[in-house]
């Protein structure tokens, strides 16, 4: 039951094959049984999750079956879940519990799906190997020597473990899409604006977006289905009417446009990873795509524009946790001062801190024309570049990460190294784009992930160059060793 | 040596708007602590701001108003500081790109002058939430009802040279926000907050000296009495030697003490930048013509129109039709009574030395508008005299109903009865024999003075109820009968 997408899934539903009560008590199982290794799951709610599972099997009997009727799937740990615990991954939101639900929680509740839990992240979404959780690593279902990749490694770890059909996510840097590549899954990250940020607690606002962790580019187009929208809670939303992303997933590709740009096959790029990239070109090819290089001659800035913009960003948007209202507060503050410094000095962890200085630095009064103002002409320059290839090319593809999984620890020691995790990632949030990883094939064993970059609110051309791509070939079906056997 | 004070003012103005600026929380003053405020104003992590359009809309009012320009584009930015009222830890406020920019407002001087007052720009921003010190135990707490109350804040160019002239134009700035319905200009209930920046300057130099700002001035008595002491302050400190430190300062209303807070060297560096939660506002001509139609008279068209259709003074129809509600308030009178002079001498005569000496406002007056204007009707008939009206104005004021009714209820009205007063007439000049001979004797000029010793005596004996035009002619036919 554990292989099966969310597209199979909901037909055994269909079909009476099993009950999601059936299904749903089959992941807990293996949650409770495997999940130790991987720590993919922050909170498992299995009593609320069998009750949504019959409540939907109730649904699904009278005929009142929405699109993830009964599909048990994860919510990553920075979506507020109304009464239960929304940590960010961080010891200041340990006692957290939201009197709310996000508005993508709502929107996949109202789809029927079943919550089995909420999973594993770096703090506050910052990190790139899930190393930075105030709950612990999460490790690699493809080796549990090495990370998952960040920050939703516990969504990613969680589908490749088979803990769950499906998972949502949220990409500020990369942090749908290297995870994605690093545990050999689908994510995708969609256009700034295409999913509500409401309830979902910021990173950095103008990159954060919502997104998806799944098996499979058709379970991503039913996911993202339900998850899309304007929100009038969230002013960043684009009121642009949602596409049945199924529909078009058939869509022949001959005559498509694959642009590739030189910047992506930069030394330090690992030949495996450069391997499985041109085999995938050859496949698109075969399927009638033309493929040509280009270039995106800023790319090299994207770095550190980002580093300079989310820090600032998240500098403000992690101040509201200063002990006053809600999450961590310090044992007996002796004064104001005292328990502001002390409540965020024990409330987060070093690389929290880390950017919250960074931020607060570049908009320091004398730095902020030199970085901040700076980083904010760069960021257009990249959007420029974007604009400019599309003219020539539908869709643009590359590597997602530079290399695959690397080992738990090897990178903690040098934030830089680090932060070039999300070299190939990061250049699409700062202009907005929607972008995809999907299973290209393994590396010593490890897998690969493929990037593929589309235009404004082109989802849709996405996951019909991935689902054909997947239609023809089978990397997407290579499963993780589980240990513990087939449970 | 003679000194030239400087003054500019920042004035934070709350917006009558039905929500807060970026929630959809209510806004109403006096609620139960942290009872108006959603999770967006507690800055529950994953909440986000949504500008309320009627703020905007608010905000480009006054700025039509005030003849200024309207920003096709303005940004809202962040205002990083740690606060526990302010819940975010940053107020979302305009900094570079503000909503409203340059623009004017004409004051009217004692001496009868007029005199532009340059408005530098004006912002939308949010207000902040109240901390409790009392009742806690020597803890602090957090009433965030406040939190998210649209605030518009008006900074004016450095144009005003005494208190005098500051408090003019406070109160001008007044009538104008209350006339486009923008605010309630309640200053008691901090509606309406004003900062002040002071400095002193050797008459003729032209460079600036060093401000100061006082900050939270509630009322026109307590930023005239804060601004006189800090000039006289800043010119002592000079005057011996000294300098002035720009320092924030705050004045007790109360106790009549200011203090200094917070110096530059202390101050924060908000570290400005632009809110990503929320775009920019983009506002469109159509939008502002539209608004224009809207806007409702504003005092200088309504002063105008005052004094043009009743024929009174500049200085009158300022202070009948300066405010809205006073201007309305006279109109109605005018209206009821019929006569424009008599309800100007009554509101700014009777009417307004009550208010004040009962420190109320307009707006609470016991006596309404329809009633005052009844009371006067009844003055123009000779139904009561003047000085029996100011009795009855009392029992009105008092809820003893309306004019007619006092007057009935009192039996105060005015005896009008010839045969009546003429035997009253009758009685005083045949008690008054001595006073008969003097007024006799005397001549045309002085007999008319010389009246009083009878009318006195008259209107005691009918309790002042006589009509006194009456009482005039008839005393005047029977002493002339006497010479004969």
């Amino acid at each position: 039951m554990h292989t099966l997408t969310l597209a199979q899934a909901t037909q055994g539903l269909e079909n009476g094959d099993f009950s999601s009560e059936e299904i749903t008590r089959h992941y807990l199982n293996r949650i409770g049984q495997l999940d130790e290794h991987y720590n993919s799951y922050i909170t498992v709610t299995a009593d609320a999750a069998i009750e949504q599972a019959r409540g939907a099997d109730t649904e699904r009997a009278k005929g009142n079956a929405g699109t993830l009727c009964g599909i048990p799937m994860a919510h990553k740990d920075l979506f507020c879940t109304q009464g239960v615990r929304t940590s960010s991954g961080s010891r200041m939101l340990d006692t957290f519990v939201p009197p709310y639900n996000a508005t993508i929680v709502s929107h996949i509740k109202g789809a029927g799906a079943v919550v089995l839990g909420k999973t594993n992240m770096d703090e506050f979404a910052m990190g790139s190997s899930n190393e930075t959780s105030w709950y612990g690593p999460v490790r690699n279902p493809w080796d549990i020597e090495r990370v998952p990749g960040g920050s939703s490694g516990g969504s990613a770890a969680a589908i490749a473990a088979q803990l769950a059909v499906a998972a949502t996510a949220s990409d500020t840097g990369g942090s749908i899409r290297q995870p994605a590549s690093l545990c050999g899954i689908t994510g995708l990250k969609p256009t700034y604006g295409r999913v509500s940020r409401y309830g979902m607690i910021a990173f950095a606002s103008s990159l954060d977006q919502a997104g998806t962790m799944t098996r499979t580019a058709e379970d991503a187009a039913i996911l993202l289905g339900a998850m899309a929208g304007f929100d009038p809670l969230d002013s960043t939303s684009t009121d642009i009417a949602v596409p049945d992303y199924r529909a078009t997933l058939n869509d022949d590709l001959s005559g498509l446009k694959i642009g590739i740009p030189d910047e992506y096959f930069s030394e330090g790029l690992h030949p495996g990873t450069a391997a499985a990239v041109e085999n995938a070109i050859k496949e698109l090819e075969k399927l009638g795509a033309t493929t040509r290089r280009i270039s995106l001659p800023h790319s090299n800035l994207a770095v550190p524009c980002y580093y300079v913009l989310a820090p600032a960003e998240a500098s403000a948007n992690l101040s509201r946790f200063d002990g006053v209202r809600y999450g961590h507060r310090c044992e007996d503050p002796e004064d104001l001062y005292d328990l502001y410094t002390r409540s965020r000095e024990e409330g987060f962890g070093d690389e929290v801190k880390r950017r919250i200085l960074i931020g607060a630095y570049v908009l320091s009064a004398g730095f902020y024309d030199a970085y901040y103002r700076k980083a904010q002409r760069i960021r257009r320059l990249i959007k420029n570049d974007f604009i400019g290839a599309f003219y020539d090319v539908d869709v643009i593809l590359g590597p997602t990460a530079p290399s695959p999984a690397f080992k738990l620890g090897e990178k903690t020691s040098d934030p830089v190294q680090m932060y070039l995790e999300d070299i190939y990632t990061i250049a699409t949030n700062l202009a907005g784009l929607p972008a995809m990883s999907i299973p290209a094939g393994l590396a010593e064993g490890l897998p690969v992930g493929l990037q593929l970059i589309g235009q404004d609110f082109g989802e849709a051309k996405l996951l019909n160059i991935a689902h054909r791509f997947q239609q023809a070939t089978d990397h997407h079906l290579a499963c993780a060793p589980i240990i513990g056997g087939d449970l | 040596m003679e000194w030239e004070t400087v003054i500019g003012l920042e004035i934070h103005a709350q917006l009558t708007t039905q929500t807060k600026i970026f929630s959809g929380a209510p806004i109403a003053f006096g609620a139960e602590p942290n009872t108006q405020a959603c999770a967006v104003d507690l800055a529950m992590p994953g909440t986000l701001p949504v500008l309320n359009e009627a703020a905007v809309r608010k905000a480009v009012l006054f700025g039509l108003a005030i003849d200024a320009d309207i920003n096709r584009s303005s940004v809202f930015e962040r205002k990083n500081y740690f606060y526990p009222d302010s819940p975010k830890g940053y107020q979302t406020s305009q900094m570079d790109e503000p909503i409203v920019g340059p623009g004017h407002v004409d004051i009217l001087l004692d001496n009868g002058e007029h005199k532009t007052i340059r408005i530098h720009h004006a912002h939308l921003e949010e207000d902040a939430g109240k901390s409790l010190h009392e009742d806690f135990h020597g803890s602090t707490g957090i009433d965030l009802n406040r939190a998210g109350t649209p605030l518009l804040e008006i900074v004016t160019e450095p144009d005003m040279n005494s208190s005098a002239e500051a408090v003019a134009f406070a109160r001008k700035l007044h009538s104008i926000i209350t006339s486009i319905g923008i605010c309630d200009g309640k200053m008691s209930q901090g509606s309406m907050r004003f900062d002040v920046n002071v400095s002193v300057r050797i008459k003729g130099q032209e460079e600036l000296g060093t401000r100061t700002e006082t900050k939270n001035l509630n009322s026109y008595r307590f930023m005239e009495e804060a601004i006189k002491m800090e000039v006289e302050r800043q010119i002592e400190v000079l005057e011996d030697g000294g300098t002035i430190a720009q320092e924030t300062r705050l004045y007790n209303g109360d106790t009549k003490v200011a203090r200094g807070m917070r110096s530059k060297e202390e101050a924060n560096d908000y570290r400005y930048f632009p809110c990503p939660d929320l775009l920019p506002v983009a506002i469109e001509d159509d939008y502002i013509d539209a608004l224009r139609g809207t806007l409702p008279e504003l005092p200088d068209a309504r002063i105008q129109r005052i004094a043009a259709a009743h024929d009174l003074s500049e200085y009158d129809a300022n202070i009948l039709g300066g405010e809205a509600g006073m201007a309305a308030y006279f109109e109605t009178v005018s209206h009821s009574s019929g006569d424009a002079k008599l309800a100007a001498n009554w509101l700014m005569g009777e009417l307004s030395a009550r208010l004040n000496s009962e420190d109320k406002t307009l707006e609470d007056s016991p006596v309404s508008a329809e009633q005052l204007g009844g009371l006067i009707l009844r003055i123009k008939d000779n139904t009561i005299s003047n000085q029996i009206a100011k009795q009855v104005f009392d029992a009105i004021w008092q809820g003893e109903g309306d004019a007619d009714s006092v007057i009935e209820a009192k039996g105060l009205k005015q005896m009008s009865d010839s045969s009546e007063l003429e035997a009253i007439v009758d009685t005083v000049i045949a008690s008054r024999p001595q006073e008969v001979e003097n007024f006799l004797g005397a001549d045309e000029k002085k007999r008319k003075k010389m009246l009083g010793a009878f009318m006195g005596p008259i209107m005691q004996a009918t309790k002042g109820q006589a009509n006194p035009g009456m009482v005039n002619q008839i005393l005047l036919k029977k002493l002339n009968e006497q010479q004969s």
